[in-house]
């Protein structure tokens, strides 16, 4: 099913091209080369500190908060190598949404966490904005259970809204690619599963990259899954192929619990 | 290393196993004395707190029974005639008060804003310690600085461009209008403001400090400058705590003594509302006035004036925490 479905349009979102990652001294990211492919979900798997968080980070430029964090080599989004200096990462940072390990509302009310964001980088009339915030969520799958509280505080809010709350945050303001940094570590199994059913949902329109720890996560909704291995990528494939026929012995020793 | 250590510590719990029930009845004697201990210290400064306040309103009592509530309204400030008013020095209080909040609370926030932010890191720690450093100058070297440095270009520089400048806007232009003479409400609220800066900037900055990274990192990643995140994210989310150094800030400049002395000018008499004019503030009428006063009337009403701040400090600090209670009532309800 999977095989025919990327058969039948892959066209690349991100590329990463020799990309290279420093925390002051320590090469945390080596040599990356990568794909993306838009409207796909792309797993990344490997014990912690292997670099798959580091390499969520380079895609919307986080790591510019601090000084002593560089990268070397290109990454293109839709073509347009967002390493570059001239890069205005304010708007690069629109077109990339994230979503962290912990749900992190913002402190002020539900429809304000969504609205905000939105105002940053676009004028809309009060109408227009109730539409987006609806919209957006909607699309995160928490509108039944909000809509008659939107003026509350996001964080009166469960934990596993909470994170679709941020998940609508990030999609409110239309961005190319979703990044999830290990969104479900932090929620109990239902919530989780909820979670994954909007993920399903959202690569319809949004390409989405997810980092985790849970394999059985990466294997139920991913369509591509890289393994990563101290700073470097090992394997990266259909996630089904990587699961069920990994073509290196890390991944399949990492993959069957034999080691990590 | 690990043998020996792990050698001693075995044969422990058996010896306490053995003498089980002496130690325990001696500790317990220990813990009950303790307990009571803690107890007195905290109860003795409730019965403090008390006291003082009993004995202000008795000190205060001829006063109170000869001007009743028109003291605080009563403008009228005369020693030798046995009148008493504290309109004057209330308002010169809460006025220095307010123009020291309304310079330090800006200021502060940038400071702290710049020590989280956007400093380099080799620049925070000496700039941290430099501004605490602003709090360890005792207040008395800030008047006499105050009176014989900062006055005099005061009133050279500041106040005639002040004049010029804001002097010239409608409504808030009587703030600034009158002789330059330097000392005055305005020259002891930027002095207080000072002395208040480095209370509300270290608040500020250690709040900021525990922010959560992913909470701030969550903002920069929907795409929002530094200005964004501080304002909108940062600046919610330790409201109490800002709040919180601000009315520290507020209530050390309600009560600050020998500075202001030196530079409000110590004038009884109401001339307007103009900061360039000399006023009085409650604890400057007190340091002043309370060696030369000699009738009952006199003495009792300066001491008014103390209970007078006490409660002003008071209503300051509980209008904080119903500042605090509608902010957070306004963001909605937590769980």
């Amino acid at each position: 099913m999977m095989m025919n479905e990327a058969a039948v349009s892959l066209e690349t979102q991100v590329a990463f091209k020799h990309l290279n990652f420093y925390y002051g001294q320590f090469h945390a990211l080596k040599n990356i080369n990568l794909e993306i492919y838009k409207r796909h979900v792309t797993a990344f798997i490997g014990p912690s500190g292997c670099g798959k968080s580091t390499l969520l980070r380079v895609m919307n430029r986080m790591y510019d908060l601090y000084p002593e964090q560089r990268a070397t080599g290109e990454l293109l989004l839709d073509g347009v190598d967002v390493l570059d200096k001239k890069i205005d990462v304010n708007v690069l940072r629109a077109k990339v949404g994230m979503v962290f390990q912990k749900p992190t509302p913002f402190p002020m009310s539900i429809y304000e966490n969504i609205a905000f964001g939105v105002r940053l980088h676009e004028r809309l009339s009060k109408g227009e904005m109730d539409d987006r915030v609806e919209w957006a969520l909607r699309k995160a799958a928490l509108w039944e259970e909000t809509k008659s509280k939107l003026d509350q505080s996001g964080m009166s809010l469960s934990g596993g809204q909470q994170q679709r709350l941020c998940i609508a945050r990030g999609i409110a303001v239309k961005p190319a690619i979703l990044l999830l940094d290990e969104p479900t570590s932090a929620l109990d199994p239902i919530s989780t599963m909820r979670i994954e059913e909007l993920i399903a949902e959202l690569k319809n329109e949004f390409t989405i990259t997810i980092v985790t720890h849970n394999m059985q996560q990466a294997a139920r909704i991913s369509d591509y899954t890289a393994y990563m291995y101290m700073g470097e990528m090992v394997e990266f494939g259909l996630t089904d192929q990587v699961f069920i026929k990994p073509k290196r012995k890390e991944t399949e020793d990492y993959i069957t619990g034999r080691f990590g | 290393m690990s043998p020996p250590t792990h050698a001693a510590v075995a044969p422990a719990p058996s010896e306490t196993a053995g003498t089980q029930t002496q130690p325990r009845g001696s500790r317990r004697v220990g813990d009950l004395l303790f307990f009571n201990l803690t107890r007195a210290f905290a109860g003795l400064t409730l019965l403090m707190l008390a006291g003082i306040i009993v004995s202000l309103f008795i000190g205060a009592w001829p006063a109170l029974k000869q001007f009743g509530i028109a003291f605080l309204w009563s403008g009228d400030w005369n020693p030798p005639k046995e009148r008493f008013g504290a309109l004057i020095p209330i308002y010169g209080t809460l006025a220095t008060s307010l123009v020291a909040l309304c310079v330090a609370v800006p200021t502060s926030f940038g400071i702290a804003l710049f020590l989280t932010e956007l400093s380099p890191p080799w620049l925070r720690r000496p700039l941290g310690t430099a501004i605490e450093l602003l709090a360890a100058i005792p207040s008395i070297v800030y008047g006499m600085w105050g009176l014989l440095y900062f006055a005099p270009i005061f009133s050279q520089y500041v106040q005639p461009f002040l004049a010029a400048t804001l002097g010239k806007i409608p409504v808030i232009g009587g703030l600034f209008d009158g002789p330059p003479l330097g000392i005055g409400i305005l020259a002891a609220g930027l002095i207080l403001a000072i002395m208040i800066i480095p209370f509300i900037a270290s608040v500020m900055r250690d709040v900021f400090t525990v922010t959560p990274t992913m909470l701030k990192e969550s903002a920069y990643g929907l795409g929002c400058t530094t200005w964004e995140v501080v304002w909108n994210v940062v600046l919610p989310y330790t409201k109490a705590g800002v709040i919180g150094g601000i009315m520290l800030g507020l209530g050390r400049a309600l009560g600050e003594t020998m500075a202001v002395t030196f530079l409000i000018g110590n004038m009884n008499v109401f001339n307007g509302f103009s900061l360039f004019l000399p006023g009085n503030s409650i604890a400057s009428a007190l340091a002043n006035e309370f060696a030369e006063a000699e009738s009952e009337l006199y003495t009792s009403s300066l001491i008014e004036l103390g209970l007078i701040l006490f409660v002003i400090t008071f209503i300051v600090l509980s209008l904080s925490k119903l500042l605090l209670l509608r902010l957070s009532k306004q963001e909605g309800t937590k769980t």
